[in-house]
């Protein structure tokens, strides 16, 4: 079998993005997932015949990335972080739970079953930059946060049955291989869905706003200039601005004197 | 510690000002919140004068070295006729590392702005966001940004009427931690493997395609619109004598309140717990990273060392990305460092041989021990085999695999032996969950 005319003109048209066509392969390669549900033979002699290289060659970055798979997966992906911060707070528990919840191993697709919609493959992850919302478990790389045992069964069980589910900071769910035509390249139009941050985020930020702390006013602060009241959210800050431009004045001639020291000390660093 | 400018807030919202505001990730939100004006401002001034505007600032590298970025990019041969590249490693990966992400989900347009002003000032006309694969939303955000920066005359030709042209890629990754060493994510923009190279030569002289290249991180790029809009001194006046302006502290773990917190360096962490609310319910801080897995580990004498890149390294430790990873007394160190041990050998691109067969002995010698078996010499093989890894590699990945065997060694030694002679782990997993702890918080309060 192999790929399709379409398919084809938009893998010339991601190698065709960057000065150097070779440098395409990593989306490319994502895009055949998106078409094939896997890294298949015909993607990789598709590849290298567009890239000029010899099929060993994709076959060995396609070997070294561990978002690529050989065997297919399944409609969702189901990640869960087992790197130590995460594992320590759960994730370790709910991997296990997963695991004998969908009798499957590492890195295995569940059976359908009469009325599944939908397969999930389940696989541990490495830390997956969602710390601060440990436990976290990853469906087509979209985040679920803060999950537990019980939760990450309701997930994979709601997946499977083709329930609705919504990542706790992003859109509906979409399949793997629609996220993998995204890693492609190829914009799905959802970027506006879901929040613009989890609560986790917001934390420092809130307790600034709440005791009025800021960061100094500089030279020419734009909200100072501004202070455009086009977003609502923020009433408190024309006011702040205002109070605080003549400090801010000072502060700067002040510390303007002072920059040559910190040019020293980053000259220094060089020499180190 | 600099007193030239007397009080400084705790916090100093700059990176994260935006992301409460609605639909904060939009060219309208961001645009009426004075974004873009930083742009305006540079496009009027010299390149060279940016470039030492970022020097005087001290804005040193977010990703973990601090390396003074403006330095970085004076390095950036300009007699070299061939096309210069700006690369931004958004490849966020060091466990425990979760500020970028959050930056790019909620204030794509900050970093695009940063990446406009900084390929401006290096002389690129083209620059990559090389985006780690594994955070599909944050992907979407970022190439919504340029879309959307392109439609409004902010990218392509001409910009702003200044003559500059400038074209910018999103990359996903696809897997590859090794990928946020800067020469591994090279070779992944290029299309192959992610190996790090030899250096010399350095990007600044051959990097991607072997031309003039500055690769730095989301967050330093981030920072520069603030710094070219407000002044160097007004950057400088935050922070420490050599760890000048704000950074983004993450907070995960045994932590009532974890999440992110901007701040000046050199924060402690006893102040930041404190606005955290502390350690979580009824427990006690038993060791913590300061910046991500790869940083060696401290422990509770440390609360009151100042965050910043000398503080820390005062310590024994090194800032890192500021990934404060937050342990209480119900974690065993021993399954911690084994789990951060795995993923080291995981993670090993293969290239280096002390790295490669050294990671994988660490596992099993830290295996075995965690499981109980084999007696105290095993504790100075362990040593013994981190001796011969330690900066024997092209990269610090395996210098970073040595960082929590050695540093745990050092301050839980007795913890070691524990497990030999209770011939396994003498603690209850279960304990640590984020769920035990709510148990014990609603039981006790």
């Amino acid at each position: 079998m192999t790929l399709s005319t379409e398919t084809r003109a938009e893998l010339l048209e991601i190698a065709a993005r960057y000065p150097e066509k070779r440098s395409g392969l990593l989306p490319m390669l994502h895009l055949v997932q998106s078409a094939e549900g896997r890294i298949t033979p015909e993607g990789i002699e598709t590849c290298a015949e567009i890239l000029e290289i010899s099929p060993a060659d994709v076959s060995g970055v396609a070997t070294f990335y561990t978002m690529y798979k050989r065997k297919p997966v399944g409609d969702y992906h189901v990640g869960v972080c087992t790197n130590t911060l995460c594992a320590v707070m759960g994730g370790d528990e709910i991997f296990a739970r997963l695991k004998d919840h969908l009798d499957v191993g590492n890195d295995e697709t569940s059976e359908k079953r009469p009325g599944d919609q939908a397969q999930v493959t389940l696989e541990h992850l490495e830390c997956n930059a969602a710390c601060d919302y440990a436990p976290v478990v990853m469906v087509n790389w979209e985040f679920m946060d803060n999950q537990t045992p019980q939760s990450a069964v309701q997930l994979v069980d709601d997946l499977r049955a083709g329930v609705e589910v919504h990542s706790t900071r992003g859109p509906r769910l979409c399949t793997w291989r629609e996220a993998e035509r995204v890693l492609a390249g190829f914009n799905d139009g959802l970027a506006d869905e879901g929040p613009a941050a989890g609560p986790a985020s917001l934390v420092g930020l809130g307790i600034a706003r709440e005791r009025g702390w800021t960061a100094p006013e500089g030279e020419r602060s734009p909200r100072a200039v501004d202070a455009a009241p086009a977003v609502p959210s923020e009433p408190a800050d024309a006011p702040r601005a205002a109070a605080e431009t003549d400090d801010g004045v000072a502060e700067a001639a002040a510390v303007e004197q002072d920059s040559p020291t910190s040019k020293t000390a980053a000259d220094k660093k060089e020499a180190d | 510690m600099t007193d030239v400018t007397g009080s400084i807030d705790t916090l100093t919202p700059v990176l994260t000002q935006d992301w409460d505001a609605e639909r904060s990730w939009t060219l309208e939100t961001y645009t009426a919140r004075g974004g873009y004006q930083a742009l305006d401002k540079a496009l009027g001034m010299a390149p060279d004068d940016i470039v030492a505007a970022v020097k005087d600032s001290g804005l040193r590298g977010r990703g973990g070295a601090g390396f003074p970025t403006g330095m970085k990019w004076s390095f950036i041969p300009q007699d070299n006729p061939k096309p210069k590249y700006l690369v931004v490693n958004a490849d966020e990966s060091e466990p425990g590392t979760c500020k970028d992400t959050p930056l790019m989900m909620a204030s794509p347009h900050l970093l695009v702005e940063g990446v406009i002003i900084s390929s401006f000032a290096i002389r690129a006309n083209h620059a990559f966001i090389y985006v780690r694969g594994e955070i599909l939303h944050v992907i979407r955000r970022v190439q919504a940004a340029v879309a959307e920066a392109y439609a409004a005359g902010h990218l392509g030709k001409n910009i702003h009427g200044s003559g500059y042209d400038l074209d910018v890629v999103v990359h996903a990754g696809a897997g590859a931690y090794i990928c946020g060493e800067e020469t591994a994510l090279l070779e992944g923009l290029e299309g192959r493997r992610g190996q790090p190279r030899l250096r010399p030569p350095f990007p600044a002289v051959a990097g991607l395609y072997a031309c003039p290249t500055v690769i730095n991180n989301v967050e330093s790029i981030a920072s520069v619109p603030s710094i070219v809009a407000n002044g160097a001194g007004w950057f400088a006046s935050m922070g420490t004598e050599k760890s000048k302006g704000y950074g983004i502290f993450s907070l995960s773990g045994h932590v009532t309140t974890p999440g992110q917190y901007e701040a000046p360096l050199g924060i402690t962490l006893r102040e930041l717990l404190d606005l955290a609310g502390g350690v979580r319910h009824g427990h006690e801080l038993k060791f913590w990273t300061p910046g991500g897995s790869s940083t060696p580990l401290l422990t509770a004498e440390h609360l009151d060392i100042p965050l910043d890149f000398e503080g820390v390294a005062g310590a024994g430790s090194m800032l890192g990305t500021r990934a404060l990873q937050v342990f209480d007394q119900t974690t065993c160190v021993v399954r911690a460092v084994l789990r951060w041990t795995e993923f080291y050998k995981h993670e090993s691109c293969g290239k280096c041989t002390p790295c490669r067969e050294g990671t994988w002995w660490l596992v099993q010698t830290l295996g075995a021990l965690e499981r109980g078996q084999g007696n105290e010499a095993d504790l100075d093989l362990l040593l013994d085999q981190c001796d011969n890894i330690l900066g024997r590699s092209f990269c610090a990945l395996a210098d970073g695999a040595t960082s929590p065997i050695v540093s745990s060694l050092q301050y839980f030694r007795d913890e070691y032996v524990a497990h030999l002679t209770h011939g396994g782990c003498p603690f209850d997993a279960s304990a640590s969950t984020a769920w035990a702890g709510a148990l014990t918080g609603a039981s006790t309060s």
